[in-house]
């Protein structure tokens, strides 16, 4: 019986592991799904998350609340995203050179201004505790035990696939998303809605940046989010731009990366750099195996996704 | 108020210059606002960053030896560009490239007999590299459909993990005290220098040459119409017969070749030996040039310097005003959100109505 609840309380502690991986991808995979599904690509994920990650840490040792911190790295993204927003919405600037530049401008502000941070170390966000109910063995820890960004992230998750598919505005986004000319001539205001998407979209990516600062490493380095905004990006594409499905795609990379470090730890025998690959050959195999299984069904992406938005009159 | 965008009939010559003027110039009154907040005299730090790497014969090779791998792969990209297909991979082809060349310098190392072949064997290789690596984007593409952008960035991480692994396992140095780097290649293997005791070396005019040929084929040959009609018109392009496939398995090639023979140029010039690091990140700087250059070949020259001033004027703010290098990287993307932004008065009459909060349909 005690064996039982032993090995329970590890399959716990890898699910609980899974799901913190977990966690950045999905804030930041949710926000790029409304900014997509609004039509617009923005491929400045990368740089909107480490300039969230580097604000958020920056905030919260100044200000010694993690609760601050994370609205700091999500203004941060917010703020980064109507950069973007401007350039692409009002301005009909090339969405992907644009996506580019802000990664860039990203990594860059975010160096300036984690520049005296690094090295530090500040306490992980607090875990919920319940008592009793936290304690449960096998499954307490893994359903009360979690930082508020891993509950925010699951009810962001809801409450975008409820105003998707539930709400007036929702639908509009959507119609916005697949037909800007039309929803245009409908009297639809096509480019106050992408902007709106393309700023919350910012604040989302921030705040997984925020997460990864202020709970999951707890420190600040340049250049931390190692990619993981564009894997977020793929994980949209994998998830054929369905919030419920980025939440089941993000857990399965959550999953490999994982794996790559209990396999790294447990040392098999393979390089560690192969390991290390392992979560970017799994986004590549992982696009592929998906357009394969869908040859004939045609593409599922917002049909005005990435095409410029000038109106005419 | 609202922002209205009436497309140009026609683009005006004057324009297309003064935008990306315009748009520098915003990019250098901001980075001098940036620069009084951390404390140090716009003034000086302009000298600094703009006129200080101009004024030393050693500072203008570093100039020219930055700007050559830049505006090579940024040539490359430019073909990508304009036929709207989106290789953001090359840092890893350029790694790529110069892995595989690197490669048969350290497998030629210590032969015996004749060793003219080493160097051109090497630029064929990485130049062949580079090809190769951008072929997988490209082809699951063109096969499968499946987006360009995210598999040629995952490919980057990938090459970075593969050079990583090659230095620090098979191509390591035995007689290196296990530092991660191979031997130093022999002179058969390296890039001769133009000038003696100089930094300068002949991988600059191999870029010049590559750079020059590229305009060429772009604005005098069939194929180079093909890139810039598709790009002006995907529509027009398909019913004039030209084959999307076709196109984008050699607009990757180009660029994917320009990459890698900038990676073996790099580190049979420069650096003379493989280690974990052989870019500073060249090939997502390339994206900025060959944005800032209009994705053109001249422009793209141009832009390249540019850029490769405020790197090096960069790294002597770092060491004289103490500004972080970070600095330098936030200023070459606000560069390019501005460039992107100006050329927007190039293709649009861009009118400001007052009041009415949004678009009023008109029956």
């Amino acid at each position: 019986m005690s064996l039982d609840i032993v090995s329970l309380d590890i399959v716990q502690m890898v699910l609980v592991t899974v799901l913190t991986a977990a966690t950045p991808l999905i804030l930041a995979g949710i926000g790029e799904l409304v900014v997509e599904r609004s039509g617009v690509l923005n491929l400045g994920v990368e740089g909107m998350m480490v300039l969230g990650a580097a604000a958020a840490f920056a905030v919260a040792t100044q200000t010694g609340s993690t609760g601050l911190g994370a609205l700091g790295g999500a203004g941060a993204g917010l703020l980064l995203a109507a950069l973007f927003g401007v350039l692409t919405v009002g301005l009909a600037a090339n969405q992907v050179a644009s996506g580019l530049a802000l990664t860039i401008l990203g990594l860059g502000l975010s160096g300036l201004v984690g520049a005296g941070y690094v090295g530090m170390k500040r306490d992980p966000a607090p875990h919920l505790h319940l008592p009793g109910l936290t304690d449960l063995p096998g499954i307490g820890r893994l359903l009360f035990g979690h930082d508020a960004f891993v509950y925010a992230a699951l009810l962001l998750v809801v409450g975008v696939w409820w105003f998707l598919w539930r709400t007036r505005a929702g639908l509009i986004l959507r119609a916005v998303g697949d037909d800007h000319t039309a929803t245009h001539a409908l009297g639809l205001k096509v480019r106050k809605v992408r902007f709106l998407a393309v700023l919350f979209g910012g604040a989302c990516a921030g705040l997984a940046g925020a997460y990864l600062s202020l709970a999951y490493t707890p420190f600040w380095a340049p250049a931390m989010t190692a990619g993981r905004g564009w894997i977020a990006l793929a994980l949209v594409v994998f998830a054929s731009w369905q919030p419920l499905r980025v939440a089941a795609g993000a857990l399965l990379f959550g999953g490999a990366t994982v794996l790559q470090l209990h396999a790294q730890a447990a040392g098999l025998g393979l390089p560690g750099q192969l390991l290390s690959a392992l979560p970017y050959l799994a986004t590549i195999l992982a696009l592929v195996l998906l357009s394969l299984g869908r040859r004939r069904g045609g593409s599922l992406a917002p049909a005005a996704l990435g095409r410029v938005f000038a109106p005419s009159r | 108020m609202r922002l209205d965008l009436l497309p140009r009939a026609r683009r005006s010559p004057w324009l297309d210059l003064l935008a990306p003027a315009l748009a520098f110039l915003a990019a250098v009154l901001i980075g001098g606002i940036a620069v009084a907040i951390l404390g140090v005299p716009p003034g000086q730090a302009f000298l600094t960053y703009f006129v200080a790497p101009l004024s030393e014969v050693w500072s203008l090779q570093e100039v020219a030896l930055k700007a050559a791998p830049l505006a090579l792969i940024a040539t490359g990209l430019a073909f990508c560009y304009r036929a709207n297909l989106w290789n953001i991979g090359a840092e890893g082809q350029y790694v790529a490239g110069g892995l595989a060349g690197g490669w048969v310098a350290v497998a030629a190392h210590g032969s015996q007999g004749p060793t003219v072949w080493i160097l051109p064997a090497m630029l064929l290789a990485g130049t062949l590299a580079g090809i190769a690596y951008a072929m997988i984007p490209a082809l699951l593409r063109v096969r499968l459909g499946v987006s360009e952008i995210l598999t040629s960035l995952m490919l980057v991480y990938v090459a970075q993990l593969l050079l990583d692994y090659m230095v620090r396992g098979p191509l390591r140095d035995p007689q290196g005290y296990n530092f991660p780097q191979s031997v130093s290649f022999e002179d058969a293997a390296r890039l001769p220098l133009l000038m003696e005791g100089e930094s300068l070396h002949a991988g600059v005019l191999i870029s010049g040459l590559a750079i020059a040929l590229a305009a060429l084929v772009l604005a005098r040959t069939l194929f180079g119409f093909e890139v810039r009609a598709v790009g002006a018109s995907p529509r027009a392009a398909r019913f004039a017969g030209f084959s999307d496939a076709r196109l984008t398995l050699a607009v990757f090639a180009i660029s994917g070749g320009a990459a890698g023979l900038a990676g073996i140029c790099e580190v049979a010039g420069r650096i003379g030996q493989l280690q974990p690091e052989i870019s500073p990140g060249y090939g997502f700087t390339a994206i900025i040039v060959a944005f800032l250059g209009r994705l053109s070949p001249p422009g793209i020259l141009l832009a390249a310097l540019v850029i490769a001033l405020t790197t090096i004027g960069g790294e002597g703010a770092q060491i004289d005003l103490k500004l972080p290098l970070d600095l330098t990287r936030a200023f070459q993307g606000l560069l390019l959100g501005l460039v992107l932004g100006a050329d927007v008065l190039t293709r649009y009459h861009v009118r400001i109505v007052p009041g009415g909060a949004g678009a009023k349909v008109t029956p």
